[in-house]
């Protein structure tokens, strides 16, 4: 029975991969013929489309502009004139949004750096004069204290390390100002995702229908260039750290929301019958049973709104964010190396303490019955306490002790070590000794491959495109998905923006398949041993924590502002996500195949083409697929440090009055790239998992 | 009528969006096959019975035979299509959702195949839960949830957490858990399916002792037909969602009502299964004898005795001494070995 199944499937299979490769044999060679007839003029709709849609990124200004001024009117007082004046409800909606953003903002960093600001905004700035008051900022080394102590319960000595030295490296290198305006922005942003995606989450499992209509959503705000929502969130909220939250919360609410309902859909059905039959109400079940038992994905989900938040740093001081992004982004922007290094090494440092941090709180169990009295309980507090009191003593007598600046209290950037002049010594050797042949190398592979790559795509008749991707799309997942793609397609193609779009596809295209095989390679030969294959994901696991323009900075000094440049960011960056997937590929192989082809006498090679690289399979191109999200966003971030594609027209579209509607148009023509390359693959992976019989 | 617990008349389930339509076209006449090639899918088909206060009833069935969705349906985890069910004089399909669950907090007590319980919590808070949800403060109801331990063996592991037992001390502290309020009414669905044999058999026994002590009102489901005739009272075997014979082991084994139920029990060991009363002669009474054996034996345990005696033996109900009947070597011998299923 089960030998005459298999046999059946086989055949079916091979039927199959034979006329699905003689179809896509067909569709490339119509592809090609189209390629080379279509007459290249300007009339011919065959070569390129009219830009019939030119007018949509007016609508969307329209749009934005008439929320704000026009529609539901509502009566507000104006306390100046003393009069009740019209103002769009929107408008206010939006403006109390920022105030209460700011407001909270300002606490977090009265607290930890010092200052009046939040009182003076609540009591008004007659009460703080009068009062003379002043509240001085908790002194460094009671924070670095505090972090170190929180470590050391999280995940004990190592830990506690990792956070203090930290801490303290960024305390003694004057870094001290920018990152904790950074790290109290991810204070404030992180409980508000969190909290905004899982009742999000837990709405969408409740509700089918929610569920069905986030999905979409989340697939396009997950794809949008973080830069797309910039000049929106200007015309709306106008610009200062208010701005940048609120950017840094779309950005990062979505993997929330996705890893709440995950978690929830996971939870087995029993689980949930029992505590009905408990007698749960659906508060109790949601709060006591849902939720714990969901835990270690929700508190994953924490995690990634972290990483998230710190990525968004340096592309949330573009609308006027404070803290370690403006630093890298001033630095980058003048080409200043050693200054870039230090504020990137700052955020890659909070970064990896977070992220460790976070980690060990998921996998941290409670022990309900330890039974300890107040003081065993509370020891960390007690501790955190008599620090910041100590400290406060010692930064008090500092105050008669230093000459002008009290060390103990706070290391202003310009006193604090610096390793930016020795970043910028190595640099400068760098240059001066390999020039030569970094820049032979760049201009070989600047003319030789991507020139004529980028001009075969520019070549490329809008007709050929689409015969080519909705083919794929038909051969591999059928009508449905062949017409959602060419509509996506039809969208951008009917704008004035193709060719750039077609610039910004040969990027990705160039960095997704360098960074597949790149992928692919290292992974396979990572898992032919156990312990490789751990140090590879771990690698993996490393460079993730890394926010993505933290690429960009070593990439500019070797190769300048060149497509190279971008490209060799994108494909490092891209690289990861494939090698993982790859890695997890070939763990999924089940024992008994390995076992299996060992007992027939399979060598190595055998071993690798026919056992492990086909079962494999569906893994990799879900991590081709994350691939291509993770190249078309280096791409786009590219735009930083100069390129000339969508993403450059983005970025351009932040000193423009008018820039909304275009950054948001740009930003979902990518945004449908990767949803249309995710259609295709997502569907081809599902397909062959159904053939291996993979669930 | 006052001895009844549970009471089910003519109950349907039929999963499927259209399924309520599809019903009401269908005038209580459900054909499995129609409504299949409408898309719906027959759960429970048109189910009567009824439980009688401390009885253990054991639905019966193999994988898809509907015997979960039954239990589901009486608890009302699943929403019936059809029918009336009453529980200890309520009507459980008109209760509003704060009634069922206050039924379901004072009144019923639920053990799961595969535990369900809480990963977070650890022994004594999985079985303190259902108490702690009904307002029970935390020291009263850890205090009751420490004697529950005890019950079902498990003093000691108060503090692990599910992942650290084993199946079978996981299931324990599922039984716990479900008799922490002191339930009337037991539901078992296939309790100890997920179990290894042995551990199996152990939990049988820990599960008669159980009910020897407490007494409940017990739907246990269960796919396994020897665990069926060991603990029931009544089974009721299911097939394809209805109920084809609801009666007691002995009357299953011996007058089988179908094709489908004769494969169950043509391979059952009969002398393990049977008591001497199931088979006795009722009314040859024969006074002259003077062996006597009790009605209440299995047959394994008397057989021996009573195939050395040359006569017929008096059977005796053991609470007065009374004879009550009689049985000889023969009878005993055409019981286990003959295939004819009548006595």
């Amino acid at each position: 029975m089960l030998k005459k199944s298999s046999r059946l499937y086989s055949v079916k299979t091979n039927s199959i991969k034979s006329s699905k490769n003689f179809q896509f044999l067909i569709l490339l060679i119509i592809f090609l013929v189209l390629y080379f007839v279509v007459p290249h003029s300007e009339t011919n709709y065959l070569w390129r489309l009219p830009s019939i849609l030119s007018e949509f990124p007016l609508w969307i200004n329209d749009i934005i502009y008439k929320s704000l001024y026009v529609w539901l009117p509502i009566e507000v007082y104006d306390p100046v004139f003393e009069m009740y004046e019209k103002k769009a409800t929107f408008r206010e909606i939006t403006k109390f949004l920022s105030q209460i953003l700011n407001i909270l903002v300002q606490l977090f960093r009265d607290i930890l750096l010092g200052g009046t600001k939040t009182i003076k905004l609540i009591l008004g700035d007659s009460f703080v004069s009068k009062q003379n008051l002043f509240i001085p900022a908790t002194p460094w080394p009671a924070l670095v204290c505090g972090v170190a102590l929180i470590g050391y319960k999280l995940g004990g000595r190592n830990l506690a390390l990792l956070g203090g030295i930290s801490a303290l490296y960024i305390a003694i290198f004057g870094q001290w100002t920018p990152s904790v305006q950074t790290f109290s922005f991810i204070l404030l942003t992180t409980p508000i995702c969190f909290l905004l995606g899982l009742s999000l989450g837990i709405w969408g499992y409740l509700n089918k229908k929610v569920e069905t209509s986030l999905q979409p959503l989340l697939n396009i705000m997950q794809t949008m260039p973080q830069f797309a929502y910039l000049v929106p969130i200007i015309a709306l909220f106008g610009l200062g750290d208010h701005a940048g939250s609120i950017a840094t919360i779309i950005i990062a609410t979505p993997p929330m929301i996705r890893n709440t309902i995950l978690g929830l859909k996971k939870i087995p059905a029993e689980v949930v019958e029992a505590g009905i039959m408990s007698g749960c109400t659906k508060f109790q079940l949601l709060f006591k049973v849902l939720i714990p038992t969901a835990r270690t994905d929700i508190l994953n989900g924490v995690n990634t709104v972290i990483m998230q938040c710190l990525a968004m740093t340096v592309i949330a001081s573009f609308v006027g964010a404070k803290g370690l992004g403006l630093d890298l982004k001033i630095a980058l922007n003048s080409l200043q190396i050693g200054r870039a290094s230090e504020a990137g090494l700052c955020i890659v440092l909070i970064a990896v303490v977070l992220d460790r941090y976070s980690k060990a709180w998921a996998a941290k169990q409670r022990d309900y019955f330890e039974n300890l009295n107040f003081y065993e309980k509370n020891k960390y507090v007690i501790f955190f306490v008599l620090a910041i009191i100590a400290f406060s003593f010692l930064s008090f007598i500092g105050g008669s002790f230093f000459d002008k600046i009290n060390y103990f209290h706070y290391i202003p950037p310009e006193k604090g070590l610096t390793i930016a002049t020795k970043i910028d010594g190595i640099v400068d050797w760098v240059w001066d000794t390999f020039f030569y042949s970094l820049n032979i190398f760049n201009k070989f592979v600047l003319t030789n491959i991507l020139g004529p790559m980028k001009h075969s795509f520019l070549n490329m008749p809008v007709f050929a495109t689409f015969i080519l991707v909705m083919g794929a799309a038909y051969i591999v997942s059928g009508v449905r998905s062949s017409i959602i793609v060419g509509c996506m397609l039809l969208f951008i193609a009917l704008s004035e923006y193709w060719d750039r779009a077609l610039i910004t596809a040969y990027m990705a295209t160039f960095a997704v398949l360098a960074s597949a095989l790149n992928g692919i390679i290292i992974g396979s030969l990572a898992s032919q041993s156990e312990r490789a294959s751990r140090i590879t994901l771990s690698v993996c696991d490393f460079f993730e924590t890394f926010p993505s323009f933290i690429y960009l900075i070593p990439v500019i000094f070797l190769f300048n502002i060149t497509d190279t440049s971008v490209l060799i960011a994108a494909i490092i960056y891209a690289t990861v996500p494939a090698t993982r997937y790859t890695v997890w590929g070939f763990k999924s192989v089940p024992l008994e195949l390995h076992e299996a082809g060992d007992m027939s006498g399979v060598s190595k090679r055998q071993k690798w083409i026919n056992i492990e690289l086909p079962l494999a399979i569906p893994h990799i191109l879900l991590g081709i697929n994350q691939t291509v999200v993770f190249a078309l966003q280096m791409v786009i971030l590219g735009a930083l440090i100069g390129t000339d594609d969508l993403g450059q027209m983005i970025f351009a579209a932040l000193s423009r009055s008018d820039g909304a509607g275009i950054s948001v148009t740009l930003g979902l023509f990518v945004s449908f790239m990767a949803i249309s390359v995710d259609i295709i693959i997502r569907k081809w992976a599902e397909e062959r998992k159904k053939i291996l019989g993979i669930v | 009528m006052s001895n009844t617990c549970i009471s089910c008349k003519s109950v349907y389930k039929i999963f499927g969006d259209n399924a309520p339509k599809l019903f009401k076209e269908s005038n209580g006449i459900v054909d499995p096959n129609y409504f299949q090639s409408e898309g719906c899918i027959v759960g429970v088909n048109n189910a009567s019975f009824e439980v009688d206060n401390g009885e253990i009833l054991v639905i019966m069935g193999l994988s898809g035979s509907g015997k979960s969705t039954l239990l589901r349906c009486i608890s009302r985890l699943t929403e019936p299509t059809a029918g009336q069910i009453i529980l200890d004089g309520h009507d459980m399909l008109s209760l509003s959702p704060k009634e069922l669950i206050e039924i379901r907090r004072e009144k019923m007590g639920m053990v799961f195949q595969n535990f369900a319980l809480l990963p977070h919590k650890t022994v004594l808070e999985n079985i303190a839960f259902p108490l702690q949800v009904k307002g029970i403060n935390t020291k009263d109801s850890i205090n009751k949830a420490l004697e529950m331990t005890e019950l079902v063996g498990l003093k000691g592991r108060e503090n692990y957490f599910p992942r650290e037992l084993s199946g079978g001390q996981q299931q324990r502290v599922g039984i716990a858990r479900s008799l922490a309020v002191e339930p009337g009414i037991w539901f078992l669905d296939e309790p100890f399916s997920a179990l290894d044999p042995l551990i199996r058999k152990e939990m049988q026994d820990e599960f008669i002792r159980l009910q020897s002590v407490l007494n409940k009102t017990i739907l246990f489901v269960t796919h396994d037909f020897d665990e069926a005739l060991r603990l029931a009272d009544r089974i009721a075997i299911m097939k394809e969602g209805v109920i084809e014979q609801l009666d007691t082991p002995a009357n299953i084994v011996l007058n089988p009502a179908t094709d489908y139920i004769k494969k169950f029990t043509q391979d059952v060991p009969r002398e393990k299964v049977l008591k001497i009363e199931d088979v006795m002669f009722k009314n040859n009474i024969d006074s002259k004898v003077s062996i006597s054996i009790s009605k209440d034996d299995l047959i394994e345990k008397v057989a021996e005795k009573i195939l050395s005696c040359d006569t017929a033996v008096n059977v005796v109900d053991p609470k007065n001494n009374n004879v009550v009947g009689s049985i000889d070597a023969q009878k005993i011998i055409k019981v286990i070995f003959s295939e004819n299923k009548q006595h």
